[in-house]
Formats: structure tokens, C-alpha cells, sequence
């Protein structure tokens, strides 16, 4: 157990590609518990997808251990964040187990969208801020312009800022004596009531469910019998260690420090991040304010291509879920796709990930239908139901009035391209909020209807600005709207998996694109087949797939009936995956690239 | 709804045809994926030998059954000596007991050769020819690979005509860059030149061919789906005119003048294979059974030399196998299949063999009809068989 006033504990705060990891390692090169042979390049993004993408997406910690130019030993706890937006809450979940930030930016690239709002959470957490400006070996970097830049658009005083390079290893030792000079030691009393912060969980295939804990008072030791205050349950502590980053067991965790926790909780789902942990035996009065809880806000249906996947897939999520209690899934029936599940999700970026692993790591092909946001529909009766799914959405006779979320979202863009992200902005139905300059960047705030966003919203705003835009956003408000279901049918009967709400001025491009789409892809039949778009029972777009006028085998003699039987046997698996619409049956196929085509 | 397994109760004394490959050309044509080599040295004795002994196997395992029709096909039969077509008749002469007036059939290239030898293939017994004719355009002849011009093609055929009351040519259609309106020329000019029988097939590019590499090259297009139905309309219009209409999706006749042999297939009636790679179907021990003989000439020869045969397949068809089959030859025939077929087949009605409601959508749709005589495709049917037989197929009941 360390003395408080020997202990620092720190987040980084960092936009995707401004070298975070990159210090990290070097932080745990330099202080950490890995030998040479066990680095490896981003140390603490230990899933493939992170390391991959050069993403974080959970948070991860390590203890780093420095002896300062005062002579004295330090601990110094290093708490990973997710630089992305969908992760918010774990940021905030990470910043509220530290005292400090270190900031980090690229000294040739400037304060970025993501930075902003992490920056802010850290500024709300009461958190001291050490603002880095890395990569200043780069020809590029231009360090006088990237203070000022921290001064304006943050409004931290850069004149003190660290200067270094994570990636040659200069500067470091500076950075190193500003953490322990700069930052608060933790605050805690080792004599009172034990009260620890759950700060994360996850599960591990040896250990069963380990929690991430910030010890604020008293200790935590094995033996001890723990409660958790927002749920109650008591459990037996296994084991308490450090992560460095591998697991170091060890006596007790003090105050102030950072470790981990096994205490035969059976699934992720049993803890609640942000708890607090007490001992059970004397217990502590009041619990530390805890999180927001994560909640979805993307939606989607997963289905597997091959039906007989439908188990598989549930398993599959089920484990998933183990370690990411933050994605939700219930079953779905569709007309079109079979059996599937409905999923909720952090934000898009959430969605694709797990989408990954499941395809990755339990190896599914599986169909996703486009995103779909919550909306609040108030109904005729006085009820108001939130509507996940599109297919779900009640007779409009019945409904009074919908709300849709809408985000405020800001945008750091390069003046060139500034025109044009307005112009997107604009047609997305958004609202301008502000609109200032940080060097010769824009920063644009907007409020934008989220469902806005999740129709190729990323994509379109990347090709737009060719990726130098930066964009953030957080939930703002749910505000009544003109919206309409969009149904796709197909001979008079509906596809619910192509089903979409939309803004009633959109409605119209989009079922006819949806209706073009589908003609391409469903092959001539022996009956003529009419895509129509419509609202309610009102058509707004029709294709027709004319039938079938010639498909015949010119010769069939009595040595060629074995080979037709064949090639009808061949057919067959690929014909059961034929979907009845009226007289005409189509392929599934057809409906899965109607979906890969969206956004 | 499953139904009971059938027991077969096809009657013996039911008339079979025999089909007898040859398996040699003079030169392979592009378009052709049937089993034909090129080969200078055919041992014509052996070949004789082998033929007759692999008949007469085959013949003693069905017994004495009645025959109607005997096929000569290839391959290019009209490269047999005469007499090895007489020794295979004299075969099935002694083998079987045989129709008063059983047809023989023998496909003949269109060349003065040719020409020169029927006298001999009608002497051994041959009373009906087939004449692979393809195009009346000397270019489009050679594009598909054809050794004969079309005016040689045409003086064979009345030289055919001049010896056997019944002769047939074939001709290939939907071919690149082929207007309606030449291909209505064309037929004219063919049925000037006609006895009471033609085929004629749309060009299909089969995998394994020449033409199945140039086309995914992009050497030449086809017609698109349009194009080749107005020219299957055309057909169909131009020979109900001239009154040789079609009776099976490819293949127009006079009526009664259509071929037995061919016929025997499209309803599902037995037949032997005799000759490399030939297939048969054998109504057996209460089933059909489907046989194939090895398709490679010299192996089939060693075989048939060495164990009196050389099949390779001997199997029993399952139930549901034999109502593929049958459905998919069946429908091509305009006549259909009668009741008193499916009923011979499979022991009950056509409306007990697949779903209800799929029949339905397909005779309200104009493409199937259903009545007392039995179940056929419509024309408009015929055209579009290949997604009829498809839909119709997989509602198909099992059987238990």
C-alpha cells in the first residue's frame, strides 16, 4: 500500500491519432511492469479491433512506477480512455477514478472535435489539466500555433505545455516531474469505512468477472466480505491486485490506489458500473455519486444470412455481452430476413464493432438493417411509447405526436471545406448553433436530428472534407417532428426489414432511390413484381420488374435428365432461402444488398 | 402433406427404346459439350463387336420386352459402317420382340460423304434420319465450326428425302447478331426444304465448350432476354403457320410425324444405353433404375470387352428423384403428361403430387393447365418451362 502523497493517477486525453497510445507505451516502457519481450505496439488496446483500428474502446489501466529527480518513489496510475464519441460514458467513467489529465496534442495537427468535448468532461471532473503537445519532431509541427489554439478554442493556458515526442522518447522525463509536481496527490482516509468506485468490469475466461476499482476510502483486501451499495449484493473477495498492465496480485488496495477485484460475481450483468463497493461488515454511510448509465441510442436488427446461424448468433451476443454490458438485444421476427435480433447500441462506431466481432470472433455472416434511433410517439390515448423499430411503429390514426432525438454536434473543419459541411449540415435538416474559427479551421456547432446522423452521415462528412473534418456530438433534446413511416412493398405486401421513418421532405428521394435499388436487384420472375414506396396507404415511388418472357433448356434428352436433376439439386439450397411475396418469391440475397447498398 | 411411396406399377409390356451412341466426329464443334472425340483409327470390327455385346447384356438383364424405336446418336453416327448399324438391328431383332413398324433413327452430318452412304444405313434398316443442318448461311455455319456449306447441307437433305419417308433437320437460333426478321427468313427458306419434322434450339453456351471461353471473353453476345423471345415468338408463329407445330419445347412435327424415340423420354418411358456414356431407364423390381455407361471411348471398349458392359451407374431411383425427373420431360412435351402416366408413375394424380395452391398459381397464371386429359404446359408455359418446373418442383409433397 502506498502513501496518498506518493500517488498520481491520470487519464490522457487524446483525438484518435495524436500519439495516445503511442506515450502510453512509452509511459509503460519507461515505469512499467512488462519486459521488453512482452511489449508490444499498443500495449493497452488489447482487442484486435483496437489494435486494428488504433482505437480504444474499453478503458484500461495501468500502474506505472517513477523515481522523481526529489528522490522519492511514485505510483502513478494510468487510466486509459476511448477517444471516441460513442464511448463517452467510459471516458467519464475514467476521468472520475483520477485527479488529473494529461492532454494531448498533435503539435501538427491542432485541437480536434473529439479533444473538445473529452477536455470538457475532464474540466466538469475538477480535473488538474497538463496540456502536451506531441510529434514536435515532425517538419510540420508548429508548436507557437497549437498553444494558441489551446488557449483559444479550450481556454487552458498553454505557456507551460509539455513538448514532446512519444514516439523518439524527448521530453518525457519533463512530462514525468509535471505529473507528480503538476497534479493532486488522491485524497482518502485509510481508517474510515471501506468506499471504492467500480470504475469498469469485464470477463475474463480464467478469472470469471473481474471489476476495475478506484479505492477512495479505507482498503480492500482478500477475505473481505464486500457490498455493493447500489445493488446489494455481498460477495467474497478473491483476490485484489494491480494491473501493470498484467495482473499483479497483491495484499490490499489503500486509498488512492487503482487495481482490480475478483469476487465471484458470475456475469458482467451482476455489476453496475459506477457502484460503490463497501464492507459489508462496517459499512460506509454515503456512496460516491455514481455515472450516467450508458444508454443506446442506435438501433439495428442483426440477422444471420444462414438461418440456421439463429442459435449461434444468440450465443454469440450472449458472450459478447459478458464483456460489453453496454449493447442490448432481444429477438426480432422479419418477414424478409427470418430470425433475428434487435440490438441497441452506443452510436454507430458500437455498432460496427460489435457487428466486427461477431463476424471475427464467432465467425457469422450476418445481415444488419439500417440504423434506426428512438423515437417518442405519443399516442391518441394519452400513452407515449418509445419505438425502436420501424416495423413497430403504430397506425397513424392512433398516433398524436413523434419526437426524434437530436444531437448538438461539433464540427472541426478545414476553411476549404467549411461550404460544403454546411451545405450537408443543411440538407441533414440542422440548425446552426455557432460558428467560430480556431487558426484556419471552423468550429461548427449544430443540432441535428440523429436519425439524420445515422444515415451515412460519417461517411458523407468524411468524402466531403477528404477526412479532415472532425466531428463529436452528445444528445441534446427530443424535439416533435414531421415524421413519416417509409414502407418498401413489394406486390402490395411490406418488407419490414427495408421499413424506415423519415422526415416527411425526405420521404420522397428516399423510397424512389429504395425502389430503383430493389428493381436492379430482384431477378425477373414468371409474374410481373411492383415496388412501391408508400406512406400510410399513399404511393409515393413504383418500379415494376417486368416477367419472365423466355427461360427454357433447349435440349432435354435421355442422356441430359440427369444433369438437369443435378443442377436443380444445386439450386435448391440457395432457393431456400426464398422469401413469399404474394405470387412472386424472392431471393433474400436481394433484400441483403438492398441494406449493404445504404449508408 | 407426405404421401405414400409409390410402388411402381409401370407395366412391363410397356414399348422401350433402345439408344445407341456413337461417340466420333470428324471434327468437335464449338457450341457441342455432348460426348464426341475426334479420332482417325476407329477400329470398325471392334467397335461392331463391342456394341453388339453390350446390347445383348443389357437385353438380357430386361428380358424380352417390346421395342418401338432405335436411336443412333453421337457423337456423328453416320460415321459407323452400315454394317455395324446392321449388326446392332440384327440385335435388337433377335433380343426383343419388336414393333411392326418400329422406327430407327440415325443422326447424319449434312456432307456429300455422308450423302453417299445412305443408301447403305437404309438398307441396314435405318428408316428415319436426322440431319444436323444448324444454319442456311455459309458465315454463321462456320462460326459454329461446321465442316458443310449450306448448300451441301440442303442437297443432303434432299437426297435424305429422296430415300426415307421420314427425315429431320435441326437448326440453331438466337444466335449472335440475329435479327427476327432473317431468322423468319431463314425458316421459310427451311421449310421449302422440310419432310414433316424439325428441331429447332436456341444456341446455348455450355460450360466445358470452346464457345463457353469466347463468350465469357466477350468474343460475341448473345441475344438478351428480349431479343430471344421474339425470336422463340417467331418460331412458334412461323411453324404453327406451315403447320408443323411444336409438340415438345424444341422440336416442331406434322402430326404423327413426330419422333417415337424422343418421345420415350419426354414420358419417362424406359429405354436402354447402349454405348459410351449412354444413359438408361429401367423400370425394375418395383422402380425406376438410372443407368450410364463409362464415357470414354477406349476404357468403354476394354470394358465391354472384358465384363460384357461397362456401367458405371446401376442405381435405384428414389420416389421423389423419379418425380423430378418426370416433371421436368414431361412438361416439355406439349401434350404433357396424361393422367393415365402419373398414375402409372406414381400411383395417384398430379394434384396429389405437389401443392394445390402452386398448381393453381400456375394455370391462373396462363402457364400450366390442369384438366381430365392430364397436366401440360401452355405455350406461354413452355417458354418460361425452366421457372415453371422450378416452382412447381419445390412445392413438390413428400413422399413417406
Amino acid at each position: 500500500m502506498t502513501d496518498l502523497s506518493h500517488i498520481r493517477n491520470f487519464a490522457i486525453i487524446a483525438h484518435i491519432d495524436h500519439g495516445k497510445s503511442t506515450l502510453a507505451d512509452r509511459l509503460i516502457q519507461m515505469c512499467g511492469g512488462l519486459t521488453n519481450r512482452e511489449m508490444k505496439e499498443q500495449v493497452l488496446d488489447s482487442m484486435d479491433i483496437e489494435r486494428e483500428r488504433g482505437i480504444t474502446i474499453k478503458a484500461q489501466t495501468v500502474r506505472l512506477i517513477y523515481d522523481a529527480a526529489d528522490g522519492k518513489r511514485y505510483t502513478l496510475n494510468l487510466i486509459d480512455t476511448p477517444g471516441h464519441v460513442d464511448f463517452a460514458y467510459e471516458v467519464s467513467r475514467s476521468l472520475a477514478a483520477c485527479e488529473g489529465s494529461i492532454l494531448v496534442v498533435d503539435a501538427s495537427q491542432g485541437v480536434e472535435a473529439q479533444t473538445l468535448a473529452n477536455v470538457y468532461k475532464a474540466i466538469e471532473a475538477n480535473h488538474e489539466i497538463i496540456p502536451v503537445l506531441n510529434k514536435i519532431d515532425l517538419p510540420a509541427a508548429d508548436v507557437a500555433r497549437v498553444k494558441e489554439q489551446i488557449e483559444d478554442v479550450i481556454g487552458l493556458d498553454a505557456s507551460d505545455a509539455i513538448e514532446i515526442s512519444a514516439k523518439s522518447g524527448l521530453g518525457m522525463e519533463a512530462l514525468l516531474e509535471a505529473i507528480v509536481k503538476r497534479l493532486p496527490p488522491p485524497k482518502g482516509d485509510r481508517e474510515a469505512p471501506t468506499k471504492a468506485m467500480m470504475v469498469d468490469s469485464w470477463y475474463d475466461p480464467y478469472l470469471g468477472v473481474t471489476c476495475l476499482v478506484r479505492v477512495h476510502d479505507g482498503v480492500l483486501k482478500k477475505g473481505q466480505r464486500v457490498k455493493m451499495m447500489q445493488t446489494g449484493a455481498v460477495h467474497p473477495v478473491e483476490r485484489v491486485g494491480v494491473l501493470t498492465p498484467k495482473g499483479l496480485e497483491v495484499e490490499v488496495l489503500g486509498p488512492g490506489e487503482v487495481g482490480f477485484l475478483n469476487a465471484g460475481i458470475k456475469t458482467v450483468a451482476d455489476t453496475k458500473v459506477g457502484d460503490t463497493i463497501t464492507d459489508e461488515r462496517r459499512q460506509a454511510t454515503t456512496a460516491l455519486p455514481g455515472f450516467q448509465p450508458s444508454i443506446s441510442v442506435v438501433f439495428c436488427g442483426l440477422f444471420p444470412v444462414d438461418a440456421s446461424d439463429f442459435d449461434h448468433l444468440r450465443d454469440s451476443l450472449e458472450k459478447l455481452r459478458l464483456n460489453d454490458a453496454s449493447f442490448s438485444f432481444e429477438m426480432e421476427t422479419s418477414a424478409a430476413l427470418g430470425f433475428g435480433f434487435r440490438c441497441g447500441f452506443l452510436g454507430l462506431l458500437h455498432l460496427e464493432i460489435v457487428q466486427e466481432r461477431l463476424e471475427r470472433e464467432f465467425d457469422l455472416d450476418l445481415i444488419t438493417t439500417a440504423p434506426s434511433v428512438i423515437y417518442k410517439i405519443h399516442l391518441t390515448d394519452g400513452r407515449t411509447i418509445e419505438l425502436h423499430n420501424p416495423a413497430d411503429m403504430p397506425d397513424v390514426m392512433k398516433i398524436q405526436s413523434i419526437e426524434e432525438p437530436w444531437i448538438k454536434a461539433t464540427i472541426f473543419v478545414p476553411d476549404d471545406y467549411l461550404g460544403a459541411v454546411l451545405g450537408l449540415c443543411t440538407e441533414r435538416r440542422g440548425e446552426q448553433v455557432d460558428l467560430t474559427y480556431a487558426g484556419s479551421r471552423a468550429v461548427v456547432v449544430y443540432r441535428l436530428p440523429l436519425n439524420e446522423v445515422v444515415f451515412d452521415f460519417y461517411d458523407r462528412l468524411k468524402s466531403i472534407s477528404r477526412g479532415y473534418a472532425s466531428f463529436d456530438y452528445q444528445l441534446d433534446s427530443y424535439r416533435e417532428s414531421d415524421l413519416v413511416k417509409l414502407s418498401i412493398m413489394v406486390n402490395q405486401e411490406p418488407v419490414d426489414a427495408l421499413s424506415m421513418i423519415v422526415h416527411r421532405g425526405q420521404a420522397d428521394p428516399r423510397g424512389r432511390t429504395m425502389c430503383a435499388k430493389l428493381k436492379e436487384l430482384i431477378p425477373r420472375q414468371l409474374f410481373k413484381i411492383a415496388i412501391q414506396a408508400a406512406i400510410g396507404g399513399k404511393v409515393i415511388a413504383r418500379e415494376t420488374v417486368s416477367a419472365l418472357r423466355k427461360d427454357v433448356t433447349a435440349k432435354c434428352y435421355g442422356g441430359d435428365i440427369t444433369r438437369k436433376k443435378k443442377l436443380l439439386e444445386k439450386q435448391k439450397e440457395g432457393k431456400k432461402r426464398m422469401r413469399q411475396f404474394g405470387q412472386v418469391e424472392i431471393p433474400q440475397s436481394a433484400f441483403i444488398a438492398a441494406l449493404k447498398m445504404d449508408g | 402433406m407426405a404421401v405414400p411411396a409409390p410402388e411402381l406399377t409401370t407395366t412391363l409390356d410397356e414399348p422401350m427404346g433402345v439408344y445407341v451412341h456413337w461417340p466420333f466426329c470428324r471434327s468437335k464443334c464449338p457450341y457441342c459439350d455432348f460426348n464426341s472425340h475426334v479420332s482417325d483409327t476407329v477400329d470398325h470390327d471392334r467397335w461392331r463387336t463391342a456394341l453388339v455385346r453390350e446390347l445383348e447384356t443389357q437385353a438380357a438383364r430386361v428380358g424380352r420386352r417390346r421395342v418401338e424405336s432405335v436411336f443412333f446418336g453421337g457423337g456423328t453416327p453416320s460415321l459407323m459402317e452400315p454394317e455395324t448399324v446392321a449388326a446392332v438391328l440384327d440385335t435388337v431383332r433377335s433380343s426383343f420382340r419388336i414393333a411392326n413398324d418400329l422406327e430407327v433413327t440415325l443422326e447424319a452430318n449434312p456432307t456429300s460423304v455422308e450423302a453417299g452412304r445412305l443408301d447403305g444405313f437404309r438398307d441396314a434398316g435405318v428408316n428415319r434420319v436426322s440431319l444436323g443442318v444448324q444454319a442456311l448461311d455459309d458465315e454463321v455455319l462456320r462460326f459454329l465450326g461446321r465442316t458443310h456449306a449450306a448448300s451441301e447441307a440442303l442437297a443432303a437433305v434432299a437426297a435424305a428425302r429422296e430415300r426415307f419417308d421420314r427425315v429431320s433437320f435441326d437448326l440453331i437460333y438466337a444466335r449472335p447478331g440475329q435479327s427476327p426478321q432473317s431468322w423468319k427468313r431463314e425458316l421459310s427458306e427451311a421449310l421449302k426444304h422440310a419432310a414433316g419434322h424439325l428441331s429447332l434450339y436456341q444456341l446455348t453456351i455450355e460450360p466445358t465448350t470452346p464457345f463457353h471461353s469466347l463468350h465469357a471473353r466477350g468474343a460475341f453476345r448473345l441475344p438478351d432476354e428480349d431479343t430471344a423471345a421474339t425470336l422463340w415468338d417467331v418460331t412458334q408463329e412461323t411453324l404453327d403457320a406451315a403447320g408443323l407445330s411444336a409438340y415438345e419445347v424444341s422440336n416442331h412435327a406434322r402430326p404423327g410425324d413426330e419422333c417415337r424415340h424422343n418421345v420415350v423420354y419426354w414420358t419417362y418411358r424406359d429405354y436402354l444405353g447402349v454405348g459410351p456414356g449412354a444413359h438408361g431407364r429401367l423400370s425394375e423390381a418395383g422402380g425406376k433404375t438410372a443407368t450410364r455407361t463409362h464415357r470414354a471411348p477406349s476404357i468403354w471398349l476394354d470394358r465391354v470387352e472384358r465384363d460384357g458392359h461397362a456401367l458405371v451407374d446401376d442405381q435405384m431411383l428414389d420416389p421423389d428423384e423419379v418425380l423430378v425427373e418426370a416433371t421436368l420431360t414431361g412438361l416439355r412435351l406439349a401434350s404433357g403428361l396424361s393422367r393415365e402416366r402419373w398414375h402409372a408413375l406414381f400411383d395417384r394424380p398430379p394434384e396429389d403430387l405437389f401443392d394445390i395452391r402452386t398448381i393453381g398459381l400456375l394455370t391462373d397464371g396462363g402457364f400450366l393447365e390442369l384438366d381430365e386429359v392430364g397436366l401440360r404446359a401452355t405455350a406461354t408455359g413452355r417458354a418460361r418451362l425452366d421457372a415453371v418446373t422450378d416452382r412447381l418442383l419445390r412445392s413438390r409433397q413428400p413422399f413417406r
